[in-house]
């Protein structure tokens, strides 16, 4: 193969990578001389001018690279494997490629312009990107180990990135030290995995791991492997990073890590439980537990859905208490893969995407929010409704959703997933986890109607806005848009199963 | 055409967003009026005696989802009385000034999500329209409602949510073994008896919550006294019978085995509901949750009559549903719009200090005429439902029978205590209530010299409101066979009848 038939093939990542490097470059180029933006330092009026420009720029920039690689995916041939594995497109993976190149779209329209150093900033969300997109597109476990390492360390710079709040930098480090952590868990569990198999592809690991019984060197080292998953996902007890990486950061990056981060990594999941410890897959059944994998995800839905609805009850940060609903809905999200086969897999892919977008949808309110009364906590949204009637509708439509009411895409989505995991276990052996969860969404009512009292009920003080209207009117056509895709595949779910259907056949 | 009241419903929900608020009222009466001719209409002309589909199309076709609807006479009875008290709620609602295109919007979301229910055929689409309903009620309560109104909104939507919950394990048990979601489709498979004994109750019980069965009805008194006064209406009248149709037409009719297991226990339920709500109401001091109370033990007939499993019986509880849907809300409506808004107490005790009965005589004339149609005196609509259930007990739970004739009684007791307190007591009696109650009272009302002897007058829309409901409840009263010819043939079309 040449290397323009590689090049070919890995069009989107390449594109993708270009815009971030042309981003840096005219970023580099034009903020010569200006000092820390953010801090108001009194600059001259044409130079900031200039700045402004230049970041306007940068964003068109971003905003025209992403669409050329939705474009570039879809002009790629519908199926292709490279080097065993290391890249494959196949409709499943376009299909997500997508939609994170989708989410890196909205994320990055939703990212304030006056973050200092936005190019830099930009670029980093790009080079996310392209982490999600290996992630996504490959089959291999090395690939999937770079793929990881670098989304987790744009997304750990991405978090720290805002150096006026002293909470960004604690975040960020917590954030790094425990995704390191996680990080060496994977590779010390994937490098057992390879022991065990012989091999990185994961068709050729289930092929190994099928002639084996599940040795408890094999158990250790599938173990290890989740446990780095599950802290990607953050899934109880590996979920100690996100309230401070939800809350700490600069919104933008909060949304990123909720949204992008956790589609792929529920994609690559899947694929590598599904399809690489197929064999080994166990039996979380209550009355016949089988040692496998799908027992230590079903303990880690189980202590997720449990400890995510507990403690967000108690939250008075609309960030954190983001974070603790985002354990919970892990939780959620792992019935799916439990569950296993084609339609668990795919009530969780659908899942997982509502989920993405309702969350940067919810992120997007809570930057405005933010820009007008400068906090989030959830006094800080009194009387939004007053203020923005638009914004409040939004959010109402994001948090029921969240809480999987009718007729918005949470609650298909909980139907598919729970009808799912219901039909999976012999003899209704997984009912104890659907019974779980929907206790927990009973739980969960609770707080996303909290949200919507103080937003609809409460009376707030008059806000006042900080930032300009235009960049305002953006981030407003991005939450609309967001609530309208929430509130279009609650009514019109086949439009998006139709086509996770057809890609894992 | 009956599928319409479903979609201008919802279509006039949406149109309230964006126009100016001077319109709202006028928009929802338009709405609930068209959906009130509609099902009108469609009793004179349309099978009623079968489960008939009127709509079909593909939904999520990769999960066997179709959006179906389908009527017979049980859902059309039902669709009636709920476009009925949502006409009567608008009516008495036309002196909401506190953001009314809100107030309107979730009112007409709650009605037409019922209208979907009763509706559906399909029973991912029963359960998309009953779990719709869910958050409206709460927001009329938080935002427009009284008493307590945070905490009973909440309790209100909880208890609605785990009602949900139960409904949704019952729905994928029911989907995940028969492989289809379409309601004849099911009725017609033959679940396994294992299956049967524990969906059944798993799925009676959480459309139940709805309806109010013992011990799990607390949400009910509480919501009710909290909602503003359409809110209770809605809630009486509508949001109480989608508990006791999902019953029916999912748990009874998709389970017949599971419910002749289950059906003493809903039975002795029902008659505990009857009489142990009674003897609550007959201690309350608020008048609205008197009524609330009354609300539970009524529906308490209405799960005993589904729990006779035959063909009187189950008629009788639907009839009861249409009768109680009106009564309940002509009570609320009393209650909360003619007394409340003008009063602002609904303390038994302060009430008997005012003398209503001469400063507001047509309110007085309509509570007389709910008290009697809610105490069961022939010639209302609640009698020959109530009678019509009796006579299906009395075939299988004989015992229930006399000690329901004792909750009658009760019942009787609590509503003319009520009647008397708030109307009759008549004049400056000496205070029977605690001094320090008066302590609250706003200056004007604390002492009996100065008494507001003239309230407001007594509004158009509030006539003709309660003139609709009364004219129902008395109509119905006098000639029960216009909904029982209709309800009968479709209840002897259902498979659990115990022949």
């Amino acid at each position: 193969m040449s290397y323009l038939d590689l090049l070919k093939f890995a069009a989107p990542e390449a594109i993708v990578t270009l815009t971030a490097l042309v981003v840096l470059v005219i970023g580099l180029t034009t903020s010569r001389g200006t000092v820390v933006a953010g801090v108001s330092v009194a600059m001259p009026k044409p130079a900031a001018a200039g700045a402004a420009a230049a970041t306007r720029f940068c964003m068109l920039v971003g905003v025209l690279g992403l669409i050329i690689a939705i474009e570039a995916i879809v002009l790629l041939p519908s199926h292709a494997n490279l080097f065993h594995g290391m890249l494959v497109i196949s409709p499943l993976n376009s299909l997500f490629q997508i939609v994170c190149l989708v989410l890196a779209f909205f994320t990055v329209l939703l990212a304030s312009r006056e973050i200092p150093n936005y190019s830099e900033y930009l670029a980093i969300v790009l080079l996310a990107t392209i982490g999600l997109l290996l992630l996504v597109s490959s089959e291999e476990l090395l690939m999937i180990f770079i793929g990881l390492e670098l989304t987790g360390l744009s997304l750990y710079l991405m978090t720290a990135f805002d150096k006026t709040d002293i909470r960004s930098a604690e975040a960020g480090l917590k954030y790094f030290l425990f995704g390191s952590t996680a990080s060496a868990f994977t590779l010390f569990g994937l490098s057992f995995i390879y022991g065990m198999a012989g091999t990185t592809s994961l068709t050729a690991i289930a092929e190994g791991l099928a002639v084996q019984s599940l040795s408890p060197l094999l158990f250790a080292g599938i173990v290890m492997t989740l446990v780095g998953f599950a802290f990607k996902i953050a899934a109880a007890p590996f979920h100690l990073w996100a309230p401070d990486a939800y809350q700490g950061g600069p919104v933008s990056s909060a949304a990123f890590i909720a949204s992008g981060s956790k589609v792929a990594s529920f994609v690559v999941l899947g694929k590598i439980v599904l399809i690489g410890f197929g064999p080994v897959h166990g039996s979380a059944n209550w009355h016949a537990m089988v040692a496998g994998w799908s027992p230590v995800l079903a303990v880690l839905a189980a202590f997720s859905i449990l400890i995510g609805n507990l403690v967000a009850l108690v939250q008075t940060n609309l960030r954190r208490l983001l974070a603790y609903s985002a354990v919970a809905h892990a939780g959620y999200t792992l019935l799916g893969i439990i569950a296993g086969g084609r339609e668990g897999f795919s009530a969780t892919l659908f899942y997982t995407t509502i989920y993405a977008f309702t969350l940067i949808g919810a992120f997007g309110v809570v930057a405005l929010v933010r820009r007008e009364t400068g906090g989030d906590d959830l006094r800080n949204f009194a009387g939004l409704r007053a203020r923005s009637p638009l914004l409040a509708g939004c959010m109402a439509i994001f948090m029921l959703s969240l809480a999987g009411l009718p007729p918005l895409a949470g609650f298909f989505g909980k139907f598919y997933l729970f009808s799912a995991a219901f039909r999976a276990g012999a003899n209704h052996g997984l009912l104890w986890l659907v019974a779980l969860a929907l206790f927990g969404s009973l739980i969960s009512l609770y707080y996303y109607l909290i949200v919507l009292k103080v937003i609809f009920q409460t009376e707030g003080a008059e806000a006042r806005s900080l930032s300009s209207p235009a960049q305002n009117g953006l981030s407003r056509l991005t939450i609309v848009f967001a609530a309208a895709i929430v509130l279009l595949l609650g009514i019109a779910p086949q439009f998006l199963v139709a086509r996770i259907i057809a890609a894992l056949q | 055409m009956i599928a319409w009241t479903i979609y201008i419903t919802f279509a006039g929900a949406v149109l309230l967003l964006f126009l100016p608020r001077a319109f709202s009222r006028w928009i929802a009466l338009l709405t609930t009026s068209a959906t009130f001719a509609i099902s009108l209409a469609t009793f004179f002309c349309h099978d009623l005696a079968h489960f008939t589909t009127i709509v079909r199309a593909p939904w999520v076709p990769a999960l066997g989802m179709n959006y179906h609807l389908a009527v017979d006479g049980i859902s059309l009875t039902l669709v009636l009385v709920t476009s009925i008290t949502a006409v009567s709620s608008v009516l008495f609602s036309w002196d909401v000034d506190e953001r009314p295109n809100e107030f309107f919007f979730w009112l007409l979301l709650v009605v037409g999500g019922s209208f979907g229910v009763f509706l559906s055929a399909d029973l991912f689409l029963l359960f998309v329209f009953y779990e719709l309903v869910i958050v409206p009620k709460y927001f009329l309560i938080a935002i427009w409602g009284s008493t307590n109104k945070e905490y009973g909104a909440m309790k209100l939507t909880l208890y609605s949510f785990f009602g949900g919950a139960l409904v949704f394990i019952g729905i994928i048990a029911a989907y995940v073994s028969a492989g289809s979601l379409d309601l004849n489709e099911l009725a017609r498979f033959q679940f396994t008896p294992q299956l049967q004994s524990w969906a059944f109750p798993v799925l009676f019980l959480g459309f139940a919550v709805l309806a109010g069965i013992w011990p799990l009805h607390t949400w009910a008194p509480t919501g009710h006294v909290a909602a503003p006064t359409a809110g209770s209406m809605l809630l009486a009248g509508i949001v109480m019978k989608l508990g006791a149709y999902g019953g029916l037409r999912v748990a009874m009719n998709l389970f017949p085995q599971g419910f002749q297991m289950w059906r003493n226990w809903i039975a002795i339920l029902a008659v505990i509901g009857i009489v142990y709500a009674a003897a609550v109401a007959l201690r309350q001091r608020d008048l609205k949750f008197v009524i609330g109370y009354s609300s539970v033990s009524h529906m308490g007939f209405v799960l005993l009559g589904l729990a006779t499993a035959n063909v009187l019986g189950v008629s009788g509880a639907v009839l009861q549903m249409f009768s109680h849907g009106v009564i309940g809300a002509l009570l609320f409506a009393v209650a909360g719009r003619m007394i409340y808004r003008r009063t602002h107490t609904r303390d038994l005790d302060q009430l008997s200090l005012m003398d209503l009965n001469r400063a507001l005589p047509f309110a007085a004339f309509v509570f007389v005429i709910a008290s009697a149609a809610s105490m069961g005196i022939p010639g209302f609509s609640g009698f020959a439902a109530e009678i019509t259930i009796l006579i299906g007990v009395w075939k299988t739970f004989p015992v229930a029978v006399w000690i329901t004739g004792a909750g009658m009684v009760l019942v009787a007791a609590f509503t003319l205590r009520a009647l008397k307190k708030s109307f009759f007591e008549g004049g400056p009696a000496a205070p029977s209530g605690d001094v320090k109650e008066f302590a609250a009272l706003p200056p004007s009302m604390t002492s009996p010299a100065e008494r507001p002897i003239h309230l407001e007058p007594i509004t158009i829309p509030e006539k003709l409101g309660a003139g609709l409901l009364m004219f129902t409840t008395v109509a119905i009263g006098i000639y029960p066979k216009f909904l029982l010819d209709r309800i009968q043939p479709a209840v002897e079309a259902m498979r659990f009848l115990a022949r």
